[in-house]
Formats: C-alpha cells, structure tokens, sequence
C-alpha cells in the first residue's frame, strides 16, 4: 500500500531532463513509464514511495496506476538493493550445468538466500530468466557485467571486483 | 557452405564499424531495395520463404502482406523484437553484439517494404553489450544517410530507436511487447486484431525478430532463389542452432536450414561429455517438447519435426544426460513458467504453480501416482485454446512429452519415495 502523503522528493532536473529525452521517442507521454522508472532508479538504487509519488504527478497518473507498472518489471526495484546486484540465470541450461551448487555457494559466502542483501549493504542476489550465455553455463550478471563459465573458485574471485 | 549471417562475425564478436560494414557489402541491399517498390521488396521475401525465426515460423512476407501499402493512418510502425529470453536461447544475441549494422539495415528494408516511419528495437535490458553496440551502430548509419529523412536521397524517411525493456519473459509475445512499449504492463492482447491492423498506439505494426530481419538484405541483394538454395528444406535459408548441456562443444552454428538433429549434436555439439548418455534433448527452448534418440535423424525445420509432436522453436537445443533428473529438470521449467506468468489468465496463473507443486512433491518423494493424473490434466487445462496467450501451453509441452518418455522415472520417484538420481549423487 503506498502511503497518501509521503514526502515530496522533487525529481532532479538531470532526471527529468532523461526523461523527456526517452519520452520525445514515444508517440504517448506516459508510454516512457517504465522508462521513467529505470531513470529515478539508477540515480537513487530503487524506486521508493516518495520518488514514485513524484514520478507520477510528472508523468500525469495516479501513484496506483504507476506501482502497477513498477511492480510488473523485475528489473524495477520497489525495495532498496546492495550497492551491487547479483543476477543469477536459473534458467534450464544453467540449471542443468550447475546452477544449485553455485546459488548454495553464493547464500553461503554473502549469508543471504535469493531476494535477500547483504548486512554491510554489499550485494543483493536475485534470480533472473536465461541471460542467453547457454553455451557458457552457468552465468550470471553483476550490475551490467556477464559472466560466464562460473565456478564457485571463479565467482569467489569475481566478487572481490565489486566492492 | 555459405553462412550470409554470421560470415562477418569475428570470433570475439568485435562488431565491424559503418566503414568496413560497407566494404564487405553492407547496406548494398538498402540501396537496392530503395529503387523496388515497396511490394516488390515484399514479394522478394514471400519468394525466398523466409519464416520467422522466433520460434513461431509464420511466414515472413505474409505477415508483411497484410498491411494495405494505400493506408494513410500514420504512424505506422516496424519493431524488431530483440527480447530473448527462451530458457535455452542465445542466438540473437550473436547477431546483436557481433552483427548491428546487419541487423539495422535489414530492419530499415523491412520497415521501407511495409513504408513505415518509425521503428524500434526492442531489447531486452540485460543485453548491455548489445545495447551499446546498436546504439553506436545507429547513430553511424544516421550519419551516412541511412536513417532520418530522405534515405540515401530517397523520398522515404525513417526513425530507428533502441528501447531497453524493463525485465519479464512475457515481453517477447509480440502484443505483450507492444504493451511493454506503451509503457503498461505487458499484458498479452487479444488477437484478432492483429498488430498489422492494431498494433503499436493503436496503428499497423509488424514484429520480426532479430533472426528473421538480419535475413532481409541477404534476400535483396542475392534474390529469394540463392535465398531458397541455401536449405535442406522447403523452408529457405540457414538457420542459427544451438546447443547447451552437457555436450563436449556447447555452441552455435549457421548451417543450412533442414540440417538434422544428430548432425548438430554429433558433428557440431561433439555428442556428449564422457561417461554420459543421451537421453533427450528440448529441440528449440524451453516451451517445446521433449524428443528422444529415435527422433535424431530428423531435420531441424519448421515442419519436420510437427510429426514427432514437437517443434523446432528457436532451433537452440537443450541436452538431457542420464546423469540429470528429467523430473528435476521439469521442475526447472515449470518454476520458470509459474514465475514469468503475466497473471491474466486463470488456467496459466493458477495451472502453473499447481503442476510446480506437485513436480516438487513427486521430486521429495511425497508423490502418489495420482499426481500423474494431475499433471496430465494440466497438460490437456493448459493447451492452446485454453489460454489467453501461448505461454501455458509453451509451458505444458516439455511437461506433456516429459511425462510421455520419461513416465518410469516419474514411476520410480513415487514407488521408491525419493530422487533415484540425488541417492546416487550423494
């Protein structure tokens, strides 16, 4: 539920700027929603309610009709997210080359399960559909970073990458 | 063997700038089909019997035809979906990284052959490599004259603009797609009508995918004869196959369309790793159905393997050994499915997690042998027709032939109240 009178956090210029950029693509202003979303997060980690509440009176609809679009994209975090982001392919080819081992590996180094973050706000794990490296299985993607062929040796090393 | 996809494509996939795209033919095709008419590009295509290569197969060149080329609603639209997400799928996205300028000049021909005036590539987000590389290939062809107004001194305009999507499989239904670009939640339509008649905002669109369009220049500058040549098949053209799990070589290939089943997995894939067998393999993604050793021999084309009960789909196989749990790969799907349903529609929201927990349960060894009943009903609940889009019944069909080839494993779960193959790991 999201709260009547949350605070106003005015959208930065730079942010609106972005989004009439993207907005100026489309033939329907509110078309650039989910887009308008994908802004405010990568200037603030995630979409809070204030920041959704603002984002709504710009863009002209109700903060209802806008959380029904947030919450339908997984790559839109109502939730505040680790400083990185593990995205984990649990699809069927990474299933089949390892993707237990390496999801139990990763719980157990970070002490989180999926959807959860990290207590020092390091990492949050999430799964994510086929990230089409099936021929390099078992994947995952940190942030907008790929990686292939993992081990749980090899992931150990990668994280050291992101701190 | 000529491989017009992918013979530009250097091993590391370092994409060729605008230059050298030019020097090896690039955008020859454009300035041959902008002295075509509009129709004559589009008979060019029906002729070469390009089918849609996201997995559906509907012919290229009809789904163009059905747009009047007289209609003055404006504007019209082309989109390229470029949102793969098929468990198992990896092939637009060797295309994406390694082949931009291709794929932008086949999506200007399309749009020109269907006189649209904007088009978009819709990507999926997760593919920031190829997000960057379109991105800089399209601003290059905007600065050679390829796109904007007045192409190549033509009296044809054209707008391209990557979107980035925003996450969730459903996106790469075509009228959920074109949801997703309205900025809603991507909700499948009801067809008809059709996205050539209502599609984007509500005006005549077409969708092709990444595969499909990167094809088009190819079929202009070379003719839909050469084009038809290249197969083994009725159906013209290479195609792009795949190959994942646990074969020596993982990979992909373009070969000729109609190459068969073992050729890929024995010739190209290397067959399996040692030490294990083949027990079957997912011919096109995870939404098409189980076929077994007997079926090697087949052709990998569009209607070679609707016999067998399954379909070519993507063409990326997906290997099952004996060492793997065909009731815990099952449960791999359907977790993927329940997940990534829209919600819309009854039978998928509330059919998928239901068949996922009973897999679970047969999988813990709390399965009784009704559970097969159930599951089989589901398979017949879920089929199409029965539901809105083709999701559930994409769902249903490893679910269906799993249960069909593999019904003693199930068996031995339920009689033996455990994973034969977690005793034997453990």
């Amino acid at each position: 539920m999201l709260t009547a009178n949350a605070t106003h956090i005015m959208l930065t210029n730079e942010e609106k700027q972005e989004i009439e950029a993207e907005a100026a693509c489309l033939e329907q202003r509110t078309a650039v929603a989910p887009e308008a979303l994908k802004i405010v997060q990568r200037h603030r980690g995630w979409v809070s309610d204030e920041a959704l509440h603002d984002l709504a009176a710009y863009l002209e609809m109700t903060p209802d009709e806008l959380d029904g679009i947030a919450t339908f994209y997984n790559l839109i975090f109502r939730r505040p997210v680790g400083r990185h982001v593990i995205f984990i392919c649990d699809s069927v080819s990474c299933w089949i080359m390892g993707y237990n081992p390496l999801r139990e590996h990763l719980s157990q180094r970070l002490g989180i399960q999926l959807g959860g973050t990290t207590a020092d706000n390091r990492f949050t794990l999430l799964p994510i559909a086929c990230l089409g490296a099936c021929d390099q299985a078992p994947a995952m993607m940190v942030d907008r970073d790929l990686h292939v062929d993992l081990t749980p040796e090899k992931v150990d090393d990668i994280l050291t990458r992101y701190q | 063997m000529e491989q017009p996809l992918t013979k530009n494509i250097r091993p590391n996939r370092e994409p060729l700038t605008i230059e050298e795209y030019e020097k090896v033919g690039g955008y020859q095709g454009l300035r041959a089909a902008l002295k075509m008419s509009p129709k004559e590009v589009q008979d060019a295509v029906v002729k070469s019997n390009l089918r849609g290569r996201g997995g559906a197969g509907f012919p290229t060149g009809t789904k163009w035809s059905v747009l009047p080329l007289d209609d003055t609603r404006r504007p019209r639209y082309f989109v390229v979906n470029a949102d793969e997400m098929e468990p198992g799928t990896m092939k637009d996205r060797w295309l994406l990284e390694g082949a931009p300028h291709q794929l932008i000049e086949g999506t200007i021909i399309s749009a020109y052959a269907i006189q649209a005036d904007v088009a978009y590539i819709f990507l999926r987000d997760e593919y920031q490599l190829s997000a960057q590389r379109l991105r800089e290939a399209i601003a290059a062809a905007y600065d050679r004259g390829y796109l904007g107004k007045g192409i190549l001194k033509s009296s044809y305009n054209l707008q391209l603009y990557l979107h980035r999507s925003a996450g969730r499989y459903i996106c790469g239904e075509e009228t959920a797609l074109l949801d997703a670009l309205q900025g809603k939640r991507a909700l499948p339509r009801n067809k008809p009508p059709f996205p050539q008649t209502v599609g984007l905002f509500g005006k005549e669109t077409v969708v092709n995918n990444v595969e499909t369009v990167s094809n088009i220049p190819h079929i202009i500058v070379n003719g839909a004869e050469w084009f038809t040549g290249l197969s083994k098949s009725k159906d013209g053209g290479t195609k792009l196959y795949g190959a994942s799990g646990k074969v020596k070589r993982p990979g992909l290939w373009e070969l000729p369309m109609g190459t068969t089943i073992r050729e890929i997995l024995e010739d190209h894939a290397g067959g399996m790793r040692e030490g294990l067998t083949f027990r079957g393999l997912l011919p096109g993604g995870a939404s098409t159905d189980f076929l077994t050793a007997e079926h090697l021999d087949a052709k990998m084309d569009f209607d070679s393997l609707m016999p067998l009960g399954s379909r070519m789909g993507t063409g990326t196989m997906i290997i099952l050994d004996d060492q793997t749990c065909p009731v815990s790969m099952l449960i791999s799907l359907e977790q993927f499915f329940a997940r990534e349903s829209c919600g819309w529609c009854t039978p998928c929201r509330e059919g998928l997690p239901w068949v996922l927990r009973t897999l679970l349960a047969i999988e813990n060894g709390e399965g009784v042998m009704d559970d097969l009943g159930v599951l089989a009903s589901h398979v017949k609940g879920l089929a199409l027709g029965n539901t809105f889009c083709a999701l559930a019944p994409g769902a249903i069909e490893p679910l269906g032939s799993g249960l069909k080839y593999f019904r003693a494993d199930f068996e031995r779960h339920i009689t033996e109240k455990r994973c034969p193959w977690k005793a034997v790991s453990s």
